[in-house]
């Protein structure tokens, strides 16, 4: 009875005991990033990777999409972490953002979009057709996957391409945003990753909103606003290049 | 007022997200188009405006500090809600087309990192 109540008022309660379980999660990550790595690893790079994992976790156990906030308890999780509060924060930490920064790398991160779009699809179409695929239409779907997950649907569904392309696109896009997230952190002292002019070419490049969002945290944190603000014109720049000109170069390629 | 901070900060993402939905209908795409940092831009220009035209109070401040602050932990739930198996079980074109993008942009920073369009360079 009591833990029928306790259950109650946590899944009555959604965003709330969302807020305290991400709270124990962050926590136990610093734990971890202290004591067992001497602070040499973030503690939120550990943070999203425990994410990432209970994220499978949860898909294993319930099948369905949305990771842990699929155990109803935690549903909240996915309030927190969906599109709208990760938006909000984002906005946020455009606040105190040098406006000098921005402007010095003003030409260079708005290619970095195209660039990034473009790369990411000749890749994606790159691998599709070594693995085999000889369709303009699915060819261009994966490509466009290779750039995010939403530019892959948006383009195999103005290409008419079958659902199982689509989903694969999806796939690429998932593989690619959940890598960025993890790898970010290693790989940035190598890549000179350190300042906001890099950080917006980075959040040019990648592109996922999530994977730069996630990366730059583990990263450095005064790093997400110059990351973030590229990254968002990528989808969008994805959504107009993947169908139009990109689709028709590949068609005349095959 | 806290609250000032946060409708400031609503008001900003609202506007942005507002003009994304614009341009993409515009330019014929089903996507929004750069909301967010439409958005960003918005407050950054806002806040740096204030010091001449109006103040920002410090608790007004704060109303934006604590999202900016809360970050991290919505990141963190946002990996929570990924799909993850969906990534990691869709077979593997899809996980060799994702890192080989990720490979190929990464390995492009330092290149665009070396343009300084508009700059003055001393060095």
């Amino acid at each position: 009875m009591i833990l029928d109540s306790l259950f109650a008022v946590l899944s009555k309660n959604a965003l709330i005991t969302a807020f305290a379980f991400v709270g124990i999660l962050v926590w136990l990550s610093y734990e971890i990033s202290r004591r067992l790595t001497r602070g040499h690893v973030h503690g939120s790079a550990i943070a999203i990777a425990l994410g990432l994992v209970l994220a499978y976790v949860g898909g294993s156990f319930t099948g369905g999409s949305q990771g842990l906030a699929d155990f109803s308890l935690l549903a909240g999780v996915g309030v927190m972490g969906g599109a709208m509060f990760r938006d909000f924060a984002i906005v946020a930490t455009a606040f105190g953002a040098e406006l000098e920064a921005l402007k010095k790398a003003g030409v260079v991160g708005a290619a970095s979009v195209v660039i990034g779009v473009v790369l990411s699809f000749v890749v994606g179409a790159v691998v599709a057709v070594s693995f085999g695929y000889t369709d303009p239409v699915a060819i261009s779907t994966i490509g466009a996957g290779a750039a995010t997950y939403i530019v892959g649907p948006v383009t195999g569904t103005a290409l008419g391409a079958e659902s199982g392309i689509i989903a694969l696109s999806v796939a690429a896009g998932l593989t690619k945003s959940v890598l960025v997230m993890i790898v970010t952190p290693f790989i940035a002292p190598k890549i000179g990753l350190d300042n906001p002019h890099a950080a917006l070419i980075y959040g040019g490049l990648m592109g996922t909103t999530s994977g730069v969002a996630g990366g730059l945290a583990a990263t450095d944190p005064k790093l997400v606003p110059y990351g973030a603000m590229t990254a968002t014109f990528y989808t969008g720049v994805g959504c107009l290049l993947a169908p139009s000109v990109l689709f028709l170069a590949v068609r005349a390629i095959y | 007022m806290v609250i000032y901070g946060v409708a400031l900060l609503s008001f900003c993402m609202l506007v942005g997200v507002f003009v994304g939905d614009i341009l993409g209908e515009l330019i014929g795409v089903q996507a929004n188009v750069g909301g967010v940092g439409i958005a960003m831009l918005l407050l950054i220009v806002l806040s740096n405006l204030s010091h001449q035209k109006f103040h920002i109070g410090s608790a007004t401040e704060s109303g934006i500090h604590f999202w900016s602050a809360m970050y991290i932990p919505i990141v963190v739930a946002m990996a929570a809600k990924q799909n993850v198996i969906a990534a990691v079980s869709s077979g593997w074109m899809a996980i060799v087309a994702g890192v080989a993008a990720v490979a190929v942009s990464f390995a492009m920073i330092p290149l665009l990192d070396r343009i300084h369009i508009g700059e003055d360079d001393d060095s």
